[in-house]
């Protein structure tokens, strides 16, 4: 009833093509919008950022870049924990060597890093394709993992091969190291996060999107009608991983303040990004939000409900909360091949036709 | 989902706290995940001599100990998500058991004051207490292990080792790689030659290691791994007919549950340790009558006397006569995190103290200081018996090279000072 086109007129192709055709979309965003930047720094604690919101966010920007990738231009990746060290070793390296400079940099030239070091491993792609380039980003992940553990240059020759996030920070409020706080962790990455999903959003409704799907849905086609599958796919990759590079810089530098490659950015950060964007919605900005916040909320809020406020042991909670999750991955799939971005359109649909469905 | 969201985790954070007037000394354990057969005894030690000193004393000082949980399962990022959630609680001091999450929190809980209790893992080079304030990790670390090991291969060898081979088997983690620089320097110093076999975690996966091993035939593996690791490495080991006599795991690589999936094949197997083994102790008693017996043990309550649970047991006591210890300075029973660090910092375990403990001949005297926070890092042998199913100790306490030690604590916390930009205290 409240919930549909009739009545918002459009007097431009601007105003018809625009992310959010109907108001109430458009109003709820804004609403979003402004909680996220308007409310929640002054109410925020430490516990809701390190815990809750900073994860959420840095892994949405890692499932955004994923999704650029994968769900936009049809190129599997098994190699995302591997361009997330990539960032995050050459943030480390970036703030160790040049002090001076202002962390946000650091971070957009670690992106950049990244983005070459994925143009590199996406060479591969010209020529196979499917499971066979899955293979070959997977030997990216076990290469670029063993890289850091091996050279000790990566991790500036500490005895146990850890690296340290020093204290940086932006406009006077430290946003790494240990004195940084709560509201500060969480604006550096909610502006990384929106900035990068604006730019993910008209990118993949641009010439260069319409390229990457035109490969994604049928390669030699789209070669037939002049799309250059060289640029198309190592454009992927370089913007794929650039997003990846900054969600690694940031999990590295704002999140975790020390990591160790094998454990930080293993294989199974990975195969976690992965099902961010399959359970959230393939080719879609959306679902990279939904994905990660299933996977990265779900759990704390299933942790926090069974051993916080039932009481139960501990282990019997994290093998419950283990369940739950996997048990409502396969539900929701079922229910929703496509995700739950699917799931939010069809709500939407049927929100429009509401109440007279026919 | 989102909007129910918030209100759900408040709910629950709040229902979380616990009573502010008791000591809080939480138990960041893991009892899920590939280091969860480790993870588990540890913490039922941990909890069962809290609950004893409750039940039986009535706390510490008349204050009752509570213990939360929290699951790590060894992993980083739940290790900051638990101790965001810790933090609210006002806790007395921490022990994460997990090398990776110390690394993690030693920045933090420097800015946050909340001492961080490590006995035989962390970072070994806070036992340089100028450095690092905040933390412990009495009585022994993990350089004071290599040490001790490679002493102990030297008595076996008649004192000379030059142009034997030792090979290091370990986690290729932040954990695995600390004792490296020590190796190299005692190699240098005896003449041994060493090599170094990584083992990416979890580590189920080592066949071509030990291939390594079987094809280069080292006079000794000193082995550095956890969790499943150990039952692999134990495993394989039988597997190309290794002397199990010349296999020296460290404290981390010697429980009951890490060598019993091998068999009779483990029989011999060494391990460093830091402590006494065994139920022969009268704490065990107490623990009978006011714990087990009680029906208040901690977890399944089928770890009781394993070596791991002796060593959790053990960590709660030092944290237990640190707490007296700072009740006593402070004069008052109610103490802070800043209280608690005071009196770490002046703890003194005596041989006669552990006797009252009911720990006769336990562990070694331990005696800190503001420039001492990790004690004299003494550690004896025990070796497997197959047959009998238990572990016997063949050493007693074996003191490690100072001479090799020293020197590398005062660089590694140097440099630690000066990335970090503090001063050195203590003057």
């Amino acid at each position: 009833m409240i919930y549909r086109e009739a009545g918002d007129f459009k007097t431009s192709y601007r105003d018809d093509s625009q992310t959010f055709p109907i108001r109430l979309d458009r109003w709820g965003y804004y609403a979003v919008l402004a909680v996220a930047f308007g409310i929640v720094p002054f109410v925020i604690n430490d516990y809701w950022a390190n815990a809750v919101l900073v994860p959420f966010l840095i892994y949405a920007i890692a499932a955004l870049g994923l999704n650029i990738l994968t769900g936009y231009a049809g190129q599997v990746s098994l190699g995302t924990g591997g361009f997330m060290a990539v960032g995050a070793y050459a943030v480390y390296k970036l703030m160790t060597s040049f002090p001076e400079v202002n962390v946000v940099i650091h971070i957009l030239l670690a992106g950049g890093i990244t983005a070459i070091v994925g143009l590199l491993f996406g060479l591969p792609s010209l020529r196979i394709k499917g499971f066979y380039l899955a293979v070959a980003t997977l030997a990216a992940q076990f290469f670029l993992v063993w890289l850091f553990n091996k050279v000790p240059w990566f991790y500036n020759y500490s005895a146990s091969g850890q690296i340290t996030a020093p204290t940086r920070t932006v406009l006077d409020h430290a946003v790494t190291g240990p004195a940084a706080s709560a509201p500060a962790k969480y604006l550096v990455c909610l502006c990384f996060a929106f900035v990068l999903a604006w730019v993910a959003r008209n990118l993949t409704r641009g010439t260069l999107g319409r390229k990457w799907m035109a490969i994604r849905d049928m390669d030699i086609a789209a070669e037939i009608i002049g799309v250059d599958p060289l640029r198309a796919k190592l454009s992927a990759f370089a913007v794929s991983s650039f997003f990846v590079g900054i969600a690694g810089a940031l999990l590295f530098a704002v999140y975790l303040g020390a990591a160790e490659v094998g454990e930080a950015f293993g294989i199974n950060k990975s195969f976690l990004v992965l099902f961010m964007i399959i359970i959230g919605g393939l080719g879609s900005i959306f679902g990279s939000f939904a994905g990660a916040a299933f996977l990265v909320l779900l759990p704390v809020l299933l942790k926090n409900l069974l051993v916080g406020s039932l009481g139960w042991p501990t282990d019997l909670a994290a093998h419950i909360e283990l369940m739950i999750v996997g048990a409502l991955i396969v539900l929701f799939l079922i229910v929703e091949p496509h995700g739950l971005a699917r799931l939010w359109t069809l709500t939407k649909e049927k929100l429009r036709l509401w109440p007279f469905p026919h | 989902m989102k909007l129910t969201f918030p209100a759900l985790v408040a709910a629950a954070v709040m229902a979380a706290a616990p009573a502010m007037a008791d000591l809080v000394v939480p138990n960041m354990s893991y009892r899920t995940g590939p280091y969860a057969a480790n993870g588990i005894p540890y913490a039922d030690g941990f909890a069962d001599y809290f609950t004893l000193l409750n039940e039986r004393d009535g706390g510490i000082g008349g204050q009752l100990i509570q213990v939360p949980e929290c699951e790590t399962a060894y992993n980083t990022e739940k290790g900051v998500e638990c101790y965001e959630a810790l933090k609210s609680q006002n806790p007395l001091v921490l022990n994460p058991l997990s090398t990776g999450i110390t690394y993690q929190l030693i920045p933090k809980i420097g800015v946050d004051g909340i001492p961080l209790y490590t006995p035989g893992y962390g970072r070994t080079s806070a036992k340089d207490g100028s450095v690092f304030e905040w933390v412990f990790n009495a009585p022994a670390n993990y350089w004071d292990g290599a040490s001790v090991a490679v002493k102990h291969i030297l008595d076996q060898e008649g004192g000379d080792l030059s142009g034997k081979k030792i090979a290091l088997v370990y986690h290729n983690s932040a954990y695995g790689k600390e004792p490296i620089r020590t190796l190299e320097e005692l190699s240098e110093k005896h003449g041994f030659e060493l090599t170094l076999l990584p083992v990416d975690a979890p580590g189920q996966e080592q066949k071509s290691q030990w291939l390594q091993i079987r094809r280069e035939k080292p006079d000794y593996v000193i082995m550095y791994a956890w969790g499943v690791m150990n039952q692999v490495a134990l495993q394989e080991a039988v597997n190309i007919r290794f002397p199990m006599d010349k296999f020296i795991g460290i404290w981390w690589s010697g429980s009951e549950n890490d060598v019993r999936p091998a068999g009779a094949g483990a029989d011999g197997y060494k391990a460093l340790t830091f402590h006494g083994v065994g139920q022969d102790y009268p704490l065990y008693e107490d623990l009978k009558t006011h714990v087990y017996d009680a029906g208040k043990a901690a977890g399944a309550g089928d770890q009781t006397g394993t070596v791991l649970y002796s060593r959790g047991a053990y960590a709660a006591l030092v944290i237990a006569e640190a707490i007296r210890k700072a009740q006593e300075l402070a004069g008052t029973s109610e103490i802070t995190a800043a209280q608690m660090r005071d009196g770490f910092e002046a703890l003194e375990i005596t041989a006669e103290r552990m006797e009252e403990l009911g720990l006769p001949d336990f562990g070694q005297p331990i005696s800190l200081s503001c420039e001492n926070h990790g004690g004299d890092g003494l550690a004896r042998i025990q070796q497997w018996n197959a047959s009998e199913g238990k572990w016997n100790l063949i050493t007693d306490f074996i003191e490690p090279d100072a001479e090799i030690l020293d020197p590398l604590i005062k660089a590694d916390s140097a440099a630690y000072a000066q990335e970090a930009g503090l001063t050195p205290r203590c003057n």
